[in-house]
């Protein structure tokens, strides 16, 4: 359970004396590499602690499991590849740390990970000022592939746009015109909530209103009781995490989803995991699931996932981890070379073959913002849905179907001469 | 209590003091040197030396006075957010953001002082964490000021221009500017202590009732050093934001609060070099620990409540109660 | 309307959490720290044995399984403790909180827990009425139930006597021959109850996670701070006012509803430093 990943991390001298008192409980793992060649390392920052810590651990999962596949089939340029974790808490400031820890002490080659937009903000700023790479697996602000884009960045997961647009056009033919919003108060739950109003009033619909909650609130009533008194067709709760949970828990207790369709942006495997049975309801949009029949790949993914970790089926943060690790050895051995622009050149346009993209269509990091596009899985939670079961894919959607373009998103890319 | 022999860390000890004080600054002065070849980064060092100002401040008031403050994150966090407040719409001047952060930090203590001196003891630390939170949530509510739960980003060290140059901060030279600071804390400390006020300080600490017959404004002695310790905390702060590159919430959060005040116990709440000492163990535990498991939080708690239980005197005290037997 | 009723049930919350660590802090002079962690663990336990057991089997058994955890700590960690400075207990339980928080995470899991409820309990009692459902309407009377056995427990019972007169004063009744070793145990395990209890409550509420009882426990010490150190009935009534105070700034300007916490906080040091009902000079 500890450590399965953090291979090999030997400190010598004043680390090992600080540390000397529990040393006797730390069990190094096995290097399953010939010794001889120097790994190439990537270094992976996920929270393992905190509010995130079960998304972050599937990220790391997903990471690992492709590190393996990549060290069968010959590393990286012929050598080894080691992943380095770290934990960032979910909170910016131990992440930067741990960059700067990983980059004047390991010396990885590579970074990737974040589960938040605020860590993956600030290791985008602290990579550019290190001239290294960086792949966001899972902190989805528009600006982080928008307007505040750079050269070292990518992003796998998906932008709050595309999460927004993902499942818009069914919800608004399926259950009406007229809608309530209940949106955590900081800058991605703003972000969910104006891409929704904006497609909303172009379609000729209408928002009854907006209830702010903050981020961390336990109570949702007083936020549940306006929604109910604007009587909208759909109520949209853009919470994550902890939040989301909370306020599906209440609004069923309140018995809101027998007046009104309850839906939403982004969802997760591990929040509808964590609610009780009477609370798995409504609309919402996935970044990728592990059931698409007839996806090549898949289904020896999934097996080989439940076969490492207890059983538990690949959630779309594994995917994310799996996919980002994945794709920085493809484009090392396409560039043929660590060198950040180099790698970074080869990334752009870089198209993930089909048993790293795990879902149909052509999944590629587009070259003029590094956003991944792939496919967004809107759909529904199916009454009484069980693990592993708990959605409902209605359709595939092309992410560059919905996408903005480059130019919209406000990204425009300086490279260092 | 042999509070009497700290209290003057200059007059008795004599020459093998001032050696090991040495000593230690020409450590320090070395650090870019040794200590990569040890397997540690300059970063480490930066961020163990911006601890033990914040502690060292927070020691004023925790191990001299006696008071028990369980909240100097929060002026930690001010001195961060003013900081990157300042970079970003005042002027991209490294001295006036370091400033202005323990500006900020300061006038919070001197506001705070007064409502929570009005309590001693337990209900002083409740008190303290208390308006710790308030600032933690002002944080993360004003959203259009502060970034909210995001945190402040968007500013970096700017070069510090001295005589028309323009030095660019690396990490090697910030780290030398953070010595540099620390050393001026110290010596402002060392001066502190050996005053009259400083004495009156440690009265407060061993025998308050007395203080009070005696005509002292016991009060006002204790907001003092609470205001005192909250600037040099908040300098700690400022100089964090610039180590980072953003401030966050989580600067001003009780967690950190709580990690002051083991810094402190850890090292030796009655030493003068405790702080410093706890700082240095506890930031390389921490980077250690959470590099190598996942349950570092475990252990972190564990050196808690082994310091409690068997290093209430801390490291310092400890070795000097050894060295006395 | 609404909002006050809200703010009323997490003001419950508070309130329940704060008479606990009230006690703790009065009769023990430690500020539990580890309260919150006490709280998930409560609700946590609730959770592995409800399958056996059922709802009120839970909301039975599983508080006293916090308690004997609680027990233990309080004879190994902090009975040293006794009568040193304050801050080492607070650090200790500092700390214990962390490790505890750890355990939780390693044991449960870091993905939240759906604890369910009864499904009588989780439907709106009238449609005009529909923010009182069965199970808000029980967590009061649970909450009153139980606030008035204890209160009941201190006046009328042989240790409960004991623990308001060592509340006022430790050293003469242990003078009397009073074994206040016995009585500081009895009444921190009495205090882990009510948290156990707070936490299975509050897991039928919210989401369980390992962090469930952060959230709860600084409103609590403000609860203390407002309602007066030392004033059981000033702890519940402080968690109350506040409670309320949160649920109403909520829906009129939602961003100031924590701050407005200990805006109250302030001015209440400010106008009655010692708290509502707090009595002067304790514990200082």
């Amino acid at each position: 359970m500890v450590f399965k990943n953090t291979a090999s991390l030997n400190r010598r001298g004043l680390l090992k004396a600080g540390a000397a008192a529990s040393a006797s409980s730390l069990i190094l793992p096995e290097v399953s590499w010939a010794q001889s060649e120097s790994p190439v390392k990537i270094g992976n920052i996920d929270p393992r602690t905190g509010t995130y810590a079960a998304l972050g651990e599937n990220q790391i999962r997903g990471a690992t499991m492709a590190v393996d596949e990549i060290n069968k089939k010959g590393g990286i340029l012929g050598r080894p590849v080691q992943l380095l974790v770290e934990d960032s808490q979910g909170l910016p400031g131990p992440a930067v740390s741990k960059a700067q820890k990983m980059v004047s002490q390991d010396k990885v080659d590579f970074l990737m990970g974040s589960v938040n937009s605020a860590v993956s903000a600030s290791l985008a700023q602290f990579s550019s000022q290190h001239n290294l790479l960086y792949i966001d697996t899972g902190g989805h602000a528009d600006p982080i592939t928008g307007k505040n884009c750079t050269w070292n960045t990518f992003r796998t997961c998906s932008t709050t746009w595309l999460e927004t647009a993902a499942d818009f056009d069914l919800l608004y033919q399926k259950f009406g015109k007229k809608w309530f919003f209940i949106t955590p108060d900081y800058a991605f739950g703003h972000s969910l909530h104006d891409d929704y109003v904006a497609q909303l009033t172009k379609a000729g619909g209408v928002s009854l209103g907006n209830a702010l909650a903050p981020l961390g609130t336990t109570d949702f009533s007083s936020y549940l009781i306006q929604a109910r008194a604007a009587k909208p067709d759909v109520l949209i709760c853009l919470q994550a995490g902890d939040d989301l949970v909370n306020v599906l828990k209440q609004a069923v207790q309140f018995g809101m989803n027998t007046q009104m369709t309850i839906a939403g942006a982004q969802q997760e495997l591990e929040v509808l995991e964590a609610l009780p049975p009477a609370a798995r309801l409504g609309w919402w949009t996935f970044e990728w699931y592990w059931n698409q029949p007839g996806v090549p790949h898949l289904e020896e993914f999934v097996a080989a996932h439940k076969a490492k970790y207890n059983g538990k089926v690949p959630t779309a943060r594994t995917w994310f981890g799996y996919a980002s690790a994945h794709a920085i050895a493809l484009a090392a051995n396409q560039a043929k070379s660590l060198d950040a622009l180099k790698v970074v050149r080869a990334l752009e346009g870089l198209v993930l073959p089909p048993e790293v993209a795990l879902q149909p269509g052509k999944c590629y990091y587009r070259a003029e913002d590094h956003q991944m596009i792939a496919n967004m899985f809107p759909g529904n939670v199916p009454n009484g849905a069980t693990y592993p079961n708990l959605f409902n894919v209605a359709q595939t959607v092309p992410s560059g179907t919905i996408a903005k373009s480059p130019a919209e998103a406000g990204c425009k890319l300086v490279y260092p001469s | 209590m042999s509070a009497s022999i700290e209290t003057k860390p200059a007059a008795a000890q004599g020459s093998a003091r001032m050696l090991v004080a040495a000593g230690i600054w020409v450590l320090l002065l070395l650090v870019p040197l040794w200590l990569p070849a040890l397997g540690g980064y300059t970063d480490l060092a930066t961020r163990a030396l911006i601890y033990a100002i914040a502690a060292s401040g927070l020691n004023l008031v925790l191990g001299y006075t006696g008071g028990l403050s369980f909240g100097h994150a929060a002026y930690f966090g001010l001195g961060a957010y003013g900081a990157g407040l300042c970079l970003i719409y005042i002027a991209p001047s490294l001295p006036l953001a370091i400033l202005a952060g323990t500006v900020l930090g300061g006038i919070a203590g001197i506001l705070v002082g007064p409502m929570a001196m009005k309590r001693k003891g337990i209900y002083f630390a409740m008190i303290t964490i208390a308006f710790g939170q308030m600032f933690y949530f002002i944080a993360v509510r004003w959203n259009a000021l502060t970034g909210g739960e995001d945190g402040l980003t968007g500013f970096s060290r700017v070069p510090l221009h001295l005589g028309g140059h323009a030095i660019h901060m690396g990490p090697v030279r910030f780290y030398y500017l953070v010595l540099a600071l620390f050393a001026v804390v110290m010596l402002v400390l060392w001066q502190i202590l050996r005053s009259p006020l400083g004495h009156s300080f440690v009265a407060v600490r061993e025998n308050t009732t007395r203080l009070r017959f005696l005509g002292v404004a016991v009060d006002k002695q204790i907001w003092v050093a609470f205001a005192i310790s909250t600037f040099i905390t908040a300098l700690a702060g400022a100089l964090n934001a610039l180590l980072t590159g953003f401030a966050s919430p989580d600067n001003l959060g009780w967690q950190l609060s709580g990690s002051f005040v083991v810094i402190c116990v850890l090292g030796g709440m009655r030493s003068y070099w405790g702080p410093f000492l706890g700082a240095i163990i506890f930031i390389v535990a921490q980077d250690y620990l959470s590099s190598v498991t996942q349950n570092w939080m475990s252990f972190i708690g564990l050196i808690f409540v082994l310091a409690v239980l068997f290093f209430p005197q801390g490291l310092l005290g400890f070795i000097k109660g050894r060295a006395r037997s | 309307m609404y909002s006050a009723f809200n703010g009323l049930i997490v003001g419950i919350f508070y309130a329940l959490m704060a008479l606990g660590l009230s006690l703790i802090l009065g009769l023990n002079g430690v500020i539990n720290f580890a309260h919150g962690t006490f709280m998930a663990l409560g609700g946590y336990l609730a959770f592995t044995i409800e399958p056996y057991v059922g709802f009120w089997g839970s909301l039975i058994l599983a508080p006293f399984g916090a308690v004997v955890l609680g027990l233990l700590v309080e004879r190994i960690l902090i009975r040293p403790l006794y009568g040193r400075d304050p801050l080492f207990s607070l650090l200790l339980t500092f700390g214990l909180a962390m490790i505890m928080e750890d355990l939780i995470r390693t044991i449960w899991g870091s993905v939240g827990q759906p604890f369910a409820l009864p499904n009588y309990l989780n439907t709106p009692l009238s449609a005009s009425l529909f923010f009182l459902t069965g199970y808000r309407l029980v967590l009061i009377a649970i909450t009153i139930l139980v606030t008035g056995a204890l209160f009941a427990v201190l006046r009328y019972t042989r240790i409960g006597i004991r623990i308001r007169a060592g509340n006022a004063d430790l050293e003469t009744i242990s003078a009397m021959g009073v074994n206040i070793f016995f009585l500081r145990a009895a009444n921190f395990g009495i205090g882990i109850f009510l948290a156990g209890l707070a936490g299975i409550l509050a897991a039928g509420q919210l989401g369980l996670s390992p962090s469930i009882g952060s959230s709860l426990i600084m409103p609590s010490f403000v609860a203390i701070i407002v309602g007066g150190v030392g004033s059981l009935i000033g702890s519940v009534l402080g968690g109350l006012i506040i409670g309320i105070a949160s649920g109403i700034t909520a829906a009129f300007f939602p961003v100031a509803q924590e701050v407005v916490i200990y805006v109250i906080m302030a001015v209440v040091l400010v106008l009655r430093p010692r708290g509502l009902l707090g009595q002067e000079g304790l514990f200082e």
